[in-house]
């Protein structure tokens, strides 16, 4: 194991960022924190990279605890990098901002010119070595901000939230940057994202962060898919989200009373238990006439309102209940939706993810 | 009216056909003001790095203290190091009074707080991403302070060359703890006065223009090391 946190809490002020904060991260693995902005992911990530101290708790890096004092902390952190969000550069060259964490370990002669070289080749920055960093755009800062940790070939990288201030071009290029650094250093990332997506893409195990606490840790398939509580349904996606009643458990196929309509779905959980129905759009598949399919849920529904980023559509309908669809625009358009089409949802009882409430 | 432009050509021939009165006061009031200038500063970087990098209590007392002092009365300065270095003062029998090294030292004592505040102040303009930057690529507290100093190069020169120009243009201390002897503490702000108390306007004159001079190159020079050094660096 690279990283323990056990019981981690940090107050600022009267406000309490994290509680109890308890995770564990392998070595190797690339292990993603996302959550809503102001959740406390900073934070965190600042107490992993020991710019600040937590009010209580504990942090092991390799089974040793993190040190108080000065020089202890100062030798730790050398093995870390961190790439924060908005990457503040030195006014010199590119060359001087990539060089600077080796000359501070002493590194001199070939040895650096050669690793700094590397690193700004494999971010795409070869050329710009003589360049004032001050005058680079906000995807290229990022790239030197990169270059300068990967530079150091650090135990664990540390990247809070590095596409977070630039444009949707320059976060898909530095986002295949960064699978592209994690894949060459071949070592322990931590990062955080408010972007679920990017996160899903880049992660081996997420953790979800939600007002200080982390409240679930697992791979994408089982953050995104089988989310453990209303507010990480939310957060990953889950444009469905239904409150009702277990009705009755018949050998693991529930019914849940949602608002005088039934839905089925898999769970062992009994009769009587209030729950949440969770139910991604994508799972939603629509027809214009009904016809018998193996889903356990089909219901008659009246279209309410269609929002379309092609190549999507989220379809919004009333079956008693409020449900979303997202389909392509083409199949929209084939099947001639518009608001007040009367049309057929389905979906399959496995489709649905339950969450006591 | 004609007499001021009488005198201020007469000054101009001074300063040109290179009057030894001119020029030998200019030299020893250049070297008493840069050796004030750069001892100050050899002190005045590291105190201000030290207050602005750590916290402790009544750090903004002291800073408000020290923006205080940058409109210390220059009399007031010559009075105390008189008091304290004349020979019934506590430090007589160092036996410095009118001579060019108390004259350094009173002006250190003038431009330090004006160094240290106005190096705080540029440390301060320096978000603390930069800071945390070199935390995060390893640099321990010294490294760190080293850095960001460097990143505020250009306003530090400021500090220091605006403490060169009170040292330079003061006359309060020179002339109490100076003395203004001929030849040995005269210097250009003393002699100025002197010379014009006794009619003698233009090497009053002359001696003002190369004041203003030096005041232009002080104004000028951090612009310009900053323009070159950013010409050098490919944008």
């Amino acid at each position: 194991m690279l990283l323990e946190i056990k019981g981690i809490n940090q107050r600022f002020g009267d406000n309490d960022i994290l509680k109890d904060i308890n995770m564990e991260i392998k070595q190797g693995e690339t292990f993603v924190i996302i959550g809503p902005t102001g959740s406390g992911k900073t934070t965190l990530l600042r107490l992993i990279g020991l710019l600040d101290k937590p009010v209580s708790g504990r942090i092991y890096f390799k089974g040793q605890e993190m040190p108080d004092s000065a020089r202890a902390r100062l030798a730790l952190r050398r093995r870390m990098a961190m790439v924060s969000q908005k990457p503040a550069v030195f006014n010199t060259t590119v060359y001087n901002n990539v060089a600077y964490g080796l000359r501070i370990r002493k590194e001199k002669g070939a040895g650096l010119r050669d690793r700094v070289t590397n690193a700004l080749e494999t971010v795409g920055l070869a050329g710009y070595e003589k360049r004032n960093a001050r005058s680079l755009s906000g995807g290229e800062t990022q790239r030197v901000a990169l270059a300068r940790a990967m530079v150091l070939q650090p135990e664990l990288l540390l990247l809070d939230e590095p596409t977070a201030n630039l444009d949707p071009g320059s976060t898909a290029n530095v986002e295949k940057l960064i699978a592209q650094v994690i894949r060459k250093l071949d070592t322990t990332v931590i990062m955080t994202t408010h972007d679920m997506f990017q996160g899903q893409r880049l992660a081996e195990r997420m953790g979800v962060i939600v007002a200080g606490e982390m409240q679930q840790t697992g791979n994408p398939r089982e953050i995104f898919g089988l989310p453990q509580s209303r507010d990480i349904a939310e957060f990953v996606g889950v444009e469905n989200i239904l409150e009702g009643t277990i009705k009755s458990n018949d050998g693991g196929v529930i019914t849940v009373g949602i608002n005088g309509a039934e839905i089925q779905a898999i769970s062992d959980l009994d009769p009587g238990v209030n729950v949440y129905a969770c139910i991604r759009p994508e799972e939603i598949v629509l027809a214009r006439k009904t016809d018998k399919t193996s889903a356990r849920n089909t219901y008659a529904a009246e279209i309410t309102r269609i929002v379309s980023f092609a190549p999507l559509a989220h379809v919004h309908m009333d079956c008693g209940f409020p449900l979303v669809a997202l389909i392509t625009v083409k199949s929209a358009e084939e099947m001639g939706l518009q608001i007040g089409t009367p049309v057929y949802a389905y979906f399959k009882a496995t489709g649905v993810h339950i969450i006591p409430r | 009216m004609s007499e001021i432009i009488d005198s201020f050509v007469t000054a101009l021939d001074m300063i040109f056909s290179g009057d030894a009165e001119v020029w030998s006061i200019t030299a020893r009031t250049l070297a008493i003001s840069l050796s004030a200038t750069i001892l100050a500063a050899l002190i005045s970087i590291p105190i201000a790095c030290l207050i602005h990098f750590n916290n402790f209590r009544g750090k903004v007392a002291l800073v408000t203290i020290l923006q205080t002092f940058y409109a210390l009365p220059t009399v007031l300065v010559g009075l105390l190091l008189y008091q304290f270095f004349s020979s019934s003062g506590p430090l007589g029998s160092l036996d410095i009074l009118f001579t060019p090294t108390l004259m350094v030292i009173g002006q250190m004592v003038l431009i330090a707080p004006l160094m240290i505040g106005l190096t705080i102040s540029a440390l301060s303009g320096i978000g603390h991403e930069i800071r945390e930057t070199t935390l995060t690529l390893g640099a321990g507290r010294i490294q760190m302070a080293r850095t960001v100093l460097l990143e505020t190069r250009y306003a530090v020169l400021s500090a220091v060359l605006i403490g060169f120009g009170r040292a330079i243009s003061e006359v309060g201390v020179a002339i109490m703890i100076g003395g203004n002897i001929a030849g040995y503490t005269r210097i250009l702000t003393t002699t100025i006065a002197l010379e014009t108390s006794q009619g003698n306007f233009e090497l009053s004159m002359a001696l003002g223009i190369i004041l203003l001079v030096v005041a232009l190159v002080v104004i000028i020079t951090p612009s310009w090391i900053q323009f070159r050094s950013n010409r050098s660096l490919k944008r």
